[in-house]
């Protein structure tokens, strides 16, 4: 008899953990993590006003989202920078513009530099802080991992065809490189202007500060976009979480928090 | 046959399923690893994958070697930093202190077994990296900041069950050896120690192994520069980091060749491990 109980128990347990609970419908959102603090902000917002949808984001880097858009393990794919050829013919649709921050050490004494400067500096032609009137010190470069789209609109803005050292310290994103060169007085990395926070420090690209006013007039020129992706046209609810994405509330989120809006 | 023994028997098969459900999934592993990754080492070349010095994927450039050194690196620092400090401890625990301080710390030791790696990387990062680049230069995310967390990782291991071996000596060797007038030192060192040398050593492999495969906490101290590091405060990236970096995005021949990674670190770890368990039965074999 107990046994009876007890196999009736563990089937019981079986068949509630197969079952798909309270019909949730749910949008799996996956890919930059420069996009990631913004996409949850969007996220929040909409599931409070539509509390039986769920959004769920995850920032694996941008290459890897544009993958899990072409597999369908996620509903949009987010992206921080521009499509490479070979992924064209997914749909894409650009939700915000955001500046390219090149970042050091709130301590350190330089604050500009030309983008030729910075393109020597990360392709380890100049390795000393003293290039640039700064003490004896080795520069401590930080980058991205390859499938980031924060590296990969860096690589096309700012080094073309030059590849960034060997021996540049690689971090898998952007909260790690900002903190790595809030704490280490040498190092220099770039990251999301829309992650820019007090603990380190921008630098001005040829005299001209990296601001939403500068990039909106296009004169700080490292500017690249947010794109979702999705592998066919969006439909039904991913079709009404994008709309509100690009409505003007979705815009004046992002706006707020120091992203340039589409319209 | 009885109802007894019709029970019996069901008893075994459902047992003997259960087991080879388990070594399937291993062979599976290894089948998938092997069958992902061998395309790219025949297309490329052995030589060229296992010493080329040049990973960029993107140029279709898969040079392992600045990972290998500096998987074989860490791992050997590591050992550096686990084994002293390890054995000592254990010298320690089963020498020179009473039973009751062993009963209490053995078992905390082994606690220390279950700290999830990520906090260990999380206490580098936090505390050991600004530590290293403050007092000792360079950016602090290192060989020498990976290397003394991974030998606090293994030292559980080493000290575990190298109190283990050192138990499991016979009484009679310790007491001969005093009864004839040596030290306890002198008993510890030319003694106790030849005598549970096997099992020993294999608590020195096993935490070999545990260094080469760890992956969470490399990747937050080590700085994954791929370069091959002049000095011990030089980044470095080890094989686990490579495949943990770039897994998640990457297609094609670059997925095949972290699968061929995969394949060399298996390889790796498989050697440890039939090393270890032959040193463990001829140390069952002597007793």
């Amino acid at each position: 008899m107990r046994r009876l109980i007890f196999v009736i128990f563990i089937l019981a347990l079986f068949i509630t953990g197969c079952s798909q609970g309270v019909s949730h419908k749910e949008i799996i959102i996956a890919g930059s993590t420069s996009v990631e603090p913004f996409a949850d902000k969007w996220a929040e917002v909409y599931m409070e006003k539509y509390p039986d949808i769920i959004v769920n984001v995850q920032g694996s880097g941008s290459s890897a989202g544009i993958q899990a858009a072409i597999s369908g393990v996620a509903d949009i794919g987010t992206c921080s920078r521009e499509l490479k050829p070979e992924e064209k013919d997914l749909t894409e649709i650009i939700v915000a513009y955001d500046g390219l921050a090149i970042i050091v050490n709130s301590n350190n004494k330089t604050g500009d530099l030309t983008i030729e400067q910075i393109k020597q500096i990360f392709s380890g032609e100049i390795r000393n802080w003293q290039e640039f009137g700064g003490g004896n010190k080795v520069i401590n470069v930080v980058t991205r991992e390859e499938g980031s789209g924060t590296r990969g609109a860096f690589q096309e803005l700012v080094m073309k065809k030059n590849r960034i050292f060997k021996g540049a310290i690689v971090q898998d994103s952007n909260g790690t490189v900002r903190e790595i060169v809030a704490t280490d007085p040498n190092a220099i990395g770039y990251i999301s202007l829309g992650l820019l926070n007090d603990k380190v420090k921008a630098l001005s690209l040829g005299g001209i500060p990296a601001t939403n006013e500068n990039i909106t007039t296009k004169r700080y020129s490292l500017v690249r976009p947010f794109l979702f992706v999705t592998k066919n046209t969006p439909t039904g609810e991913v079709k009404n979480f994008i709309d509100f994405v690009l409505s003007q509330e979705g815009q004046g989120l992002i706006r707020e928090a120091g992203l340039i809006s589409v319209n | 046959m009885t109802q007894l023994e019709r029970n019996e028997k069901l008893i075994q098969v459902v047992l003997a399923v259960i087991a080879f459900s388990a070594i399937s999934f291993l062979a599976i592993i290894t089948f998938f690893i092997f069958i992902e990754g061998t395309p790219v080492i025949i297309k490329y070349g052995i030589k060229n994958f296992l010493f080329g010095m040049d990973w960029f994927p993107s140029e279709k450039s898969f040079g392992i070697l600045p990972m290998i050194i500096g998987s074989i690196e860490v791992t050997v620092g590591a050992l550096i930093i686990g084994i002293p400090l390890g054995l000592a401890c254990a010298v320690s625990l089963t020498e020179f202190s009473s039973k009751r301080i062993r009963q209490i710390l053995k078992p905390v030791i082994e606690l220390l077994a279950g700290i999830p790696s990520v906090v260990y990387g999380f206490i580098g990062v936090v505390i050991l990296v600004p530590f290293i680049r403050n007092n000792l230069g360079g950016p602090g995310l290192s060989v020498l900041a990976a290397s003394i967390v991974l030998g606090i990782m293994i030292l559980p291991t080493i000290i575990s069950i190298s109190i283990d071996s050192l138990l499991a000596v016979p009484r009679n060797y310790r007491e001969g050896s005093i009864a004839m007038g040596a030290t306890q030192w002198q008993t510890t060192i030319m003694v106790m120690f030849p005598a549970a040398k096997s099992g020993i050593i294999t608590s020195i492999i096993l935490g070999m192994g545990r260094a080469i495969g760890e992956t969470m906490a490399v990747i937050m101290i080590a700085g994954n520069a791929i370069n091959i590091p002049n000095s011990i405060l030089d980044p470095v990236r080890t094989l686990t980091s490579n495949i943990a970096l770039e897994i998640g995005y990457s297609t094609g021949e670059h997925r095949q060749a972290l699968f061929a990674t995969g394949i060399v670190l298996f390889v790796i770890i498989m050697i440890l491990n039939t090393v270890a368990n032959v040193m463990s039965i001829k140390k069952r074999g002597r007793n």
